[in-house]
């Protein structure tokens, strides 16, 4: 391991000493368990496409390095830089956003992809760390009584983002926009009055979305009664699950990948169920906890609110999506095009997490107090 | 403003209570902070009871559930639907049915070490010509059989090996337990399970409806065995080039055994020679000789021209062009009705047709079924062969069964006809629920009567003698043909054949053996003809099936059993009734 005085003071002798070291090694290995579980589970559905088997195996690892390394360094930035990425992220992302909209190539029924040298990239992956780090600069500064209409911009924000996520369509990332946005807003002191009108709003919004976007409507009655549709995709991950029992089936052995569309994307968990086990299963379920809560944790001893609501949203964002992709793979939740970070395959998500995690870490870091605040 | 920092390092109760007196702009930034540190313990709450609602399901779906739900569906557990249909006999023993087998082919191409992986394979497929496999695997072609239908163990064997570039395709094996019993009844399949013979060839659309009803035969296996046991014998016993029989239900018309030898095994019909191939019972048509005398008299008698007490004289050949017929036990006498048939005159015979006419002996013929492919379940059926144009020459031949050649069948069936009370039932294979169809009429209730008697003398006093098994009341007629060869007939090419019918007074069962070529030995005194070869054939196939089928046995000498069998003076003159 790194052997770094305390008295180092170079970028990364400051880093290793006021970084979370035990956040770091559950991101570690997330990452870890996400390799693994991508060879596990990308070759039966590469193969399924007539693909080369190590299809997408290889592409993932080409990501992961350059996806690690920039979360390393991400983490070593101070707070005003992490703004600044986030700032000049969100202006340089948003328009690609618009973009997949005007001339992305439609993939099963949506836009939601640009091509890109060989490579697809899911814009909205990006737009969310930055929009999130953004909108956390604006609450705080309408807080922090500076001269700027910051609750305004953060919702004029929000709109735009969910806005532009439903032209897609992507109504589950566009849920998750909202629901994280929600989160920062609330954290920001919201008054329960507000918070209980936000719950009513969004429930009248899911109603109306149940009632005129037939495939939102396809969803929920599919969850609600299994025999209305067709649930192939779901019965097959439950299966899967079942047939991994305590321990699994073992590396390699798993059946449910070789059927399920989405085995090394939305339905991987199923997959690490079949073949790993409950054992390995709970264990990703606490690093994902562990995550959250622990980011959670730390946030509250937090002096600067501006770092409380990135921060905050980053892991809420981190843990929700999370929550809902393994409640999707579980039947808890309706079926929702939803990734697993850090373990899906996705080289856009993988990015986006590493950008936002590389964030949490930097503004996470122990710092020393500040000397002046304007 | 350094006194400020260090606030944030307090617990909450301490940066609270501070708040309470530090200035305006300082205590609304603490209070925002404050209550976003309320905020975040709120969301920890929510947040780790989501994952502990995941954590509780995975439990559930993982473990408990498991037991309570079918697990799914892992592509070999489900029970794979039977190719075929089964084939059993009419007691449901199974004559046809379906193995599970693997049979191993090679993707040449992903053969990294065709030398190796060869010499790995013969190890576990000891058969296989090492180098014909390692042809085959560096041949370079995506797709080569290396060996069908393998057992259970060699599977597991190669299986074991793990040479990427080999596999399985999981097929189903027709397989007959009862190997060579009843070949040519149930036929066989090719490679791919087509029937290609038999009853696997004439009902192969029943067969591969995919129902998977079992098909219910007409045989007995045990009838079925006896049969076959006492032919195989008997072919030994008389050095025989084959033999085939059949055993007929006389009221019913169904075949109950089959057998035509030499025969073959189903199981690798490939590897046998077409002479095992030959149905010799429903494909081979055959002058049979004197068997047909049978029909003959029946005629005479039921046409009302001849009757039993009428005489023929038979003490001169009969030449007509250049034809001789000729008596083989010549009794150079007058003969009356029965004497015909117990000494099988041909020249009594002949003129007792004469009588009859051309027109009726053909149009009765025809009502049995001679002149027609006999109507059985199987592809392999011989068309008889009739005299064209059938004249006055034809008429005396036929008349002792020379000149119309007829499968062994069509003879059994149509023997069934005349002593069952006289009504033919097509021969049939399938086994069928419900009543029995009608039949059609060919001779009267009296002619089958008198003919059982008449079947009766002759084993009981004629050339059948040998056929006599004690209290089994056996009736029945010899036949002993030339085979055609060369130019003309073959004196010493014989079909000697024998058609047994009992019990005679209520007769059931119909038993046709044919022996192709036997030759006598010291025990028959160096004779071939069918008295001596075919009948005690048929008297031992008896003897084995009687108690298999229940028949009781009888005393012949019963007064009751005299009368039924008598042939009187009234019928037939004093010669007779001293029997």
């Amino acid at each position: 391991m790194l052997t770094l005085a305390r008295t180092d003071t170079s970028i990364v002798g400051r880093w290793w000493w006021t970084v979370d070291r035990w956040m770091l090694l559950a991101i570690g290995l997330l990452i870890t368990l996400g390799a693994v579980l991508t060879l596990a589970a990308s070759p039966a559905v590469a193969e399924r496409l007539d693909l080369w088997s190590y299809h997408f195996v290889t592409r993932q690892f080409v990501f992961l390095g350059p996806a690690i390394a920039l979360m390393l360094a991400i983490s070593m930035v101070d707070t005003v830089t992490v703004r600044r990425i986030a700032t000049c992220g969100l202006l340089a992302s948003l328009p690609l956003l618009a973009l997949t909209v005007v001339i992305g190539p439609e993939i099963n029924g949506a836009h939601r992809w640009l091509q890109v040298a060989g490579f697809s990239l899911q814009p909205s992956e990006f737009v969310k760390p930055f929009f999130i780090v953004v909108t956390a600069w604006m609450l705080s500064a309408e807080k922090g009584n500076q001269p700027i209409p910051g609750n305004a911009i953060a919702g004029a924000l929000a709109l735009l983002v969910s806005g532009l996520l439903l032209a897609q369509p992507d109504i589950g990332m566009a849920l998750v926009v909202v629901a994280v946005w929600s989160a920062q807003v609330f954290m920001a002191g919201l008054p329960f009055i507000w918070v209980g009108a936000l719950i009513a709003i969004a429930a009248v919004a899911g109603v109306l979305l149940y009632n005129h976007v037939p495939h939102f409507t396809s969803r929920i009655d599919r969850f609600l009664d299994p025999a209305a549709g067709d649930t192939y995709q779901i019965e097959t991950a439950l299966e899967a699950f079942a047939n991994g029992g305590l321990m699994g089936r073992g590396p390699g052995e798993g059946i449910g990948k070789r059927v399920l569309p989405d085995a090394h994307t939305d339905f991987i968990f199923a997959v690490a169920g079949e073949e790993f086990g409950l054992v390995v299963c709970i264990a990703v379920v606490c690093l994902f906890a562990f995550v959250t809560l622990r980011g959670y944790r730390r946030l509250m001893g937090e002096d600067s609110l501006f770092i409380m609501l990135a921060a905050g949203g980053l892991l809420t964002q981190f843990g929700l999506q999370a929550a809902i992709n393994m409640g999707v793979n579980l039947r808890l939740l309706p079926t929702k095009g939803m990734t697993l970070p850090f373990i899906s395959y996705g080289g856009s998500s993988l990015l986006g997490l590493a950008i936002g995690m590389g964030m949490v870490i930097a503004l996470t870091r122990r710092r020393p107090r500040r000397e002046i605040r304007g | 403003m350094s006194r400020r920092e260090n606030d944030f390092e307090l617990p909450l109760f301490e940066l609270r209570a501070r708040s309470e007196t530090a200035d305006g702009s300082t205590r609304s930034e603490v209070r925002w902070l404050l209550t976003g540190r309320g905020r975040l313990q709120i969301m920890s709450v929510l947040f780790a009871a989501l994952f502990l609602v995941i954590g509780g399901r995975l439990v559930h779906v993982m473990l408990l559930r498991q037991a309570a739900e079918p697990a799914v569906a892992t592509g070999q557990a489900e029970p794979r639907a039977s190719e075929r249909a089964d084939l059993v006999d009419r007691n449901g023993i199974l004559l046809a049915t379906n193995l599970a087998s693997a049979s191993l082919h090679a993707d040449a191409q992903a053969i990294d070490d065709p030398v190796g992986a060869a010499r790995a394979l013969v190890r576990v497929l000891p058969d296989l010509d090492e180098d014909a496999v390692r042809r085959k695997l560096a041949s370079n072609k995506r797709f080569v059989w290396i060996k069908r239908n393998l057992t259970p163990r060699e599977l597991h064997g190669v299986n074991v090996l793990g040479i990427p570039g080999l596999g399985f395709e999981h097929r189903q094996r027709r397989v007959y337990p009862l190997g060579s019993l009843a070949a040519h009844v149930t036929g066989y399949v090719d490679v791919d399970n087509n029937g290609i013979a038999g009853i696997e060839k004439s009902r192969d659309d029943l067969l591969t409806q995919g129902r998977d009803e079992t098909l219910r035969l007409t045989l007995d296996a045990r009838l079925q065995h006896a049969l076959r046991d006492e032919l195989l014998a008997a072919m030994e016993r008389f050095r025989a080039k084959g033999a085939g029989g059949v055993v007929l239900d006389a009221l019913s018309g169904e075949v109950l055994a089959l057998s035509s030898l030499p025969d073959f095994d189903p199981n690798r019909a490939g590897e046998a020679s077409q002479l095992a191939l030959f149905n010799q019972v429903t494909l081979g048509v055959y002058e049979l000789g004197s068997v047909f005398k049978i029909f003959n008299t029946a005629m005479g008698l039921d046409s009302g021209v001849v009757k039993l007490r009428d005489r023929y004289d038979a003490t001169r050949p009969i030449r007509v062009a250049r034809f001789t017929i000729r008596d083989d036990h010549p009794k150079r006498r007058w003969l009356s009705v029965p004497e015909i048939f117990k000494y099988s005159s041909n020249i009594g015979s002949a003129k007792l047709a004469l009588d009859v006419g051309t027109a009726g002996q053909r149009d009765f013929m025809d009502r049995l079924g001679m002149l027609r492919a006999a109507p059985i379940e199987l592809p392999e059926v011989g068309t008889p062969l009739s005299p064209e144009p059938w004249r006055e020459i034809n008429t005396m031949t036929v008349a002792f069964g020379h000149g119309l050649a007829v499968s062994p069948l069509q003879v059994a069936s149509g023997v069934a006809a005349i002593i069952n009370g006289g009504v033919l039932h097509p021969p049939t294979l399938i086994r069928r629920d419900g009543p029995r169809p009608e039949g059609t009429r060919v001779v009267s209730a009296r002619t089958s009567e008198i003919m059982r008697r008449l079947m009766r003398l002759v084993v009981r006093d004629g050339t059948g003698k040998q056929a006599s098994i004690p209290g089994y009341l056996i009736g029945g007629k010899t036949g002993t043909a030339e085979k055609v060869g060369g130019r003309g007939y073959n004196r010493r090419a014989l079909l000697s054949s024998f058609v047994a019918v009992f019990p005679m007074t209520a007769p059931r069962y119909v038993v046709f053996v044919l022996l192709d070529e036997p030759r006598g030995n010291d025990a028959t005194h160096g004779f071939a003809s069918a008295g001596w070869t075919a009948a005690p054939t048929a008297g031992r196939i008896i003897a084995r099936m009687a108690p298999i089928v229940g028949i009781p046995v009888l005393d012949e000498e019963d007064r009751q059993i005299r009368r039924a069998m008598h042939i009187g003076p009234k019928d037939g003159g004093t010669r007779l009734a001293s029997y």
